[in-house]
């Protein structure tokens, strides 16, 4: 089986040219001006290719809450928004702590075939904070990193153990920055909406403080701390400190959190809650700088699916999270609009960082040899995302019914088509 | 100009001529009250139901003995966090309530924002009777209601609300309503209450004494002794008393003609000294509660009408 995507734009993240992409099975087997006979040929003109998305942060529910979203449904989610490679966080039910698990949810996917799961690991057993878990024998399974993402590692003297064994295993280790003692059952940022609204808040020196004690914990094992979805103006600058003195610090931001504020919430709109929830437009304003200056290592979602009834309720009752796959690209694209990232950045962001994190040879890159995972973007497309296009079983995004603009029109995962935009000829 | 929504959910969106409308009409129907005949016959016929899932023995009764003198069937319906929590959702059992051909939902809930989402979802009329920490629109209007009766005007006033701000939904109706009349309001508390405040644009004072100077009108707090669990509210309530209570020694900063309120029940010695709480020179405690009837007669009253067109 050969296709040759011809006319394309190929976008890397050191360099956009103009060739024709040659796919043998699954490989690039060439990049090239020649037009040489292939089974099948798509046109890209007028589009962009990029490397196949890697998101390194998404919840699909599966095992065990499957009414929100499962492997397949969240397989379908990735490919649609032009995400190939996922890496599915470990809250689960029962939890990803183990290596029959971590088998079970990569096999899963492998039989739906539409997308790489590269699943993180729980911490601790249970994800109780306590013991951490078998990381050796998760990784001979496939686990690629370890976090009990939705839950903090309170015990300082835990994660210090977690940041050394992983370390061990050339893994590391992805902290949901939160010291709970600050909570006070907070809903939302804490300040001046959360005054207005009444509604409990949470303040961002919540985040912030389990960032310092993960920076010096790192700093203390020399193991590799991975901040995920940060959202406050401090904690960036606490780790652009630590990296200046050479601490072994990745970090990672949400779509939402580079496009969003807390004034979104003034309407109690559930689908705004999340957490680390939307801060200010100072902590916006760093946020984007930050992705512009090349702090921030990788750009992920955090979907995170809930079924529609539990959004459709009290403000102060509702979960945490939003959906994330399909979104990604738009808002990802306005920073391009807005002249804060090139579309090299942008790739760098979304694939090319996360497959070096990942010590993935064969992905993030556009080149002969590597992986056929790809993604046509036409950056220009306005369309409305409805119930329709969304393909999670849950809907608790505040963008469906929104127009956005810019889409993965045609997805290619090692080589086949997994996705096409429902009407669009690329 | 009268009111013309469907529900009233806030103070935040009332025009001064909407919140005149309410007093006014308030006006009439405390004359009413005091008349012989208590009854009216505007919501004859019409069935309101006081849906509280949070205790309020005082709000309810209040609501309830409105809409019985405006003619109407009011139906009392409770239920605890505990029993909510058995899976029923808030709109399934609001739906329920509404299915019985309801006209007016009287809603009292634990969640900031509750009211306008039972609003938002339903077809009958809303009133907000507290909503969370969020707002107690009826309250702020009989407080309004208070002052305009014994002052003959609104006009160039000073405010001070004192006490935890941050938990109460009394000063957030009130902050609105009085900004929106031109009412200087000054907010103080300690600081673990005021937690965000400068959001409301009021200014926020550092002592009793700075609360207290040039004030017309003194709304005091209730302090919830009860709330103590999930949270760190003050180290204890004999400092508070000291450093936040209002007492007989601290209105020496005050005006003679302050007025006090209060929206109920006191924590005596606590928020407020008996010794001040029950001198007539000052307080207005018990208007507020005579003025609350009058005050929701004229609520249930203007979104009844507005329905008939
Ligand atoms: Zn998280």
């Amino acid at each position: 089986m050969t296709t040759l995507i011809k006319n394309a734009t190929i976008v890397n993240f050191n360099e956009t040219k103009k060739a024709n992409i040659l796919i043998e099975s699954e490989m690039i087997a060439d990049i090239t001006t020649d037009e040489p006979k292939t089974d099948t040929i798509i046109d890209a003109n007028g589009k962009l290719v990029m490397p196949g998305l890697i998101d390194m942060h998404v919840h699909f529910r599966d095992p065990g809450l499957e009414y929100k979203d499962d492997i397949n449904s969240g397989s379908e989610s990735a490919v649609a928004g032009g995400v190939t490679t996922c890496l599915p966080m470990a809250n689960t039910n029962p939890i990803n702590d183990n290596a029959v698990i971590t088998r079970d949810m990569i096999a899963k996917a492998k039989a739906r075939g539409l997308i790489d799961l590269l699943p993180i690991g729980a911490i601790t057993k249970s994800m109780d904070g306590n013991k951490v878990v078998e990381m050796g024998d998760m990784i001979n399974a496939g686990a690629v990193a370890f976090s009990d993402d939705g839950l903090p590692v309170a015990s300082s003297d835990v994660m210090r153990y977690a940041l050394e064994y992983s370390k061990h295993f050339g893994s590391f280790v992805i902290n949901h920055s939160q010291d709970c003692s600050l909570c006070h059952g907070g809903h939302m940022n804490e300040g001046r909406v959360s005054a207005i609204l009444g509604i409990k808040g949470m303040p961002r020196e919540q985040e912030e403080i389990m960032v310092s004690r993960d920076l010096l914990l790192a700093k203390l094992t020399g193991g590799h701390i991975h901040i995920a979805h940060v959202s406050s103006e401090w904690s960036l600058k606490l780790i652009k400190q630590a990296r200046d003195e050479g601490i072994n610090v990745t970090c990672e931001v949400t779509p939402h959190h580079f496009t969003y504020t807390e004034d979104e919430l003034m309407n109690y709109d559930t689908n705004f809650k999340m957490s680390p929830p939307l801060r200010t437009k100072s902590d916006v304003t760093a946020v984007r700088e930050a992705i512009a200056n090349g702090l921030v290592d990788v750009i992920v979602t955090d979907h995170a699916p809930h079924h529609d009834d539990e959004k459709f309720i009290e403000f102060d009752k509702a979960p945490f999270g939003i959906l994330g796959l399909q979104t990604l690209i738009p808002l990802t694209l306005n920073l391009v609009r807005d002249g804060l990232i090139s579309y090299e950045k942008m790739v760098e962001l979304t694939s090319t960082n996360a497959a070096k994190m990942l010590n993935l040879k064969d992905k993030g890159v556009i080149a002969k040899g590597m992986l056929a995972d790809l993604v046509i973007v036409d950056p220009d497309m306005e369309y409305v995302y409805d119930k329709n296009l969304n393909k999670s079983k849950s809907s608790n995004s505040p963008l469906i019914g929104k127009t956005l603009k810019g889409a993965a029109v045609k997805t290619i995962k090692s080589g086949k088509v997994v996705f096409d935009f429902p009407n669009v000829v690329a | 100009m009268s009111y013309t929504k469907k529900d009233l959910i806030t103070t935040s969106n009332l025009t001064k001529d909407e919140i005149y409308h309410f007093l006014n009409l308030a006006k009439e129907f405390k004359a009413l009250n005091n008349s012989d005949v208590k009854k009216a016959k505007s919501l004859y016929g019409k069935t309101t139901v006081n849906a509280f899932f949070e205790n309020s023995t005082r709000t309810r009764t209040s609501f309830e003995i409105a809409a019985k003198r405006l003619g109407a069937d009011a139906i009392n319906f409770s239920s605890s966090q505990s029993s909510t929590k058995k899976g029923e959702t808030l709109i399934d059992t609001i739906n329920n309530i509404v299915a019985m051909k309801t006209d007016i939902v009287v809603v009292r809930h634990y969640s900031s924002g509750a009211a306008k989402f039972v609003a938002a979802n339903t077809d009958a009329h809303v009133v907000n009777a507290g909503d969370g920490l969020n707002e107690h629109p009826s309250q702020a209007l009989l407080d309004l209601f208070t002052i305009l009766e014994h002052r003959g005007n609104l006009e160039n006033l000073t405010v001070a609300i004192i006490g935890d701000i941050f938990h109460s939904r009394v000063a957030r109706s009130n902050i609105y309503a009085m900004q929106t009349l031109g009412i200087k309001v000054k907010l103080f508390g300690p600081p673990m209450m005021l937690t965000g405040m400068e959001a409301f644009g009021c200014r926020i004072c550092k002592s009793m004494q700075e609360a207290l100077e040039d004030t017309d009108v003194i709304i005091m707090l209730r302090i919830q002794l009860e709330r103590q669990d999930d949270e760190v509210t003050f180290p204890s309530v004999r400092e508070y008393s000291n450093f936040f209570g209002l007492t007989r020694a601290k209105m020496k900063f005050a005006k003679d003609d302050v007025m006090i309120l209060h929206p109920g029940p006191i924590n005596r010695g606590v928020e407020i000294n008996s010794d001040v709480a029950d001198d007539p020179r000052y307080t207005h405690i018990l208007n507020q509660v005579e003025n609350g009837v009058a005050v929701r007669m004229a609520i249930l009253h203007t979104l009844i009408s507005n329905k008939q067109g």
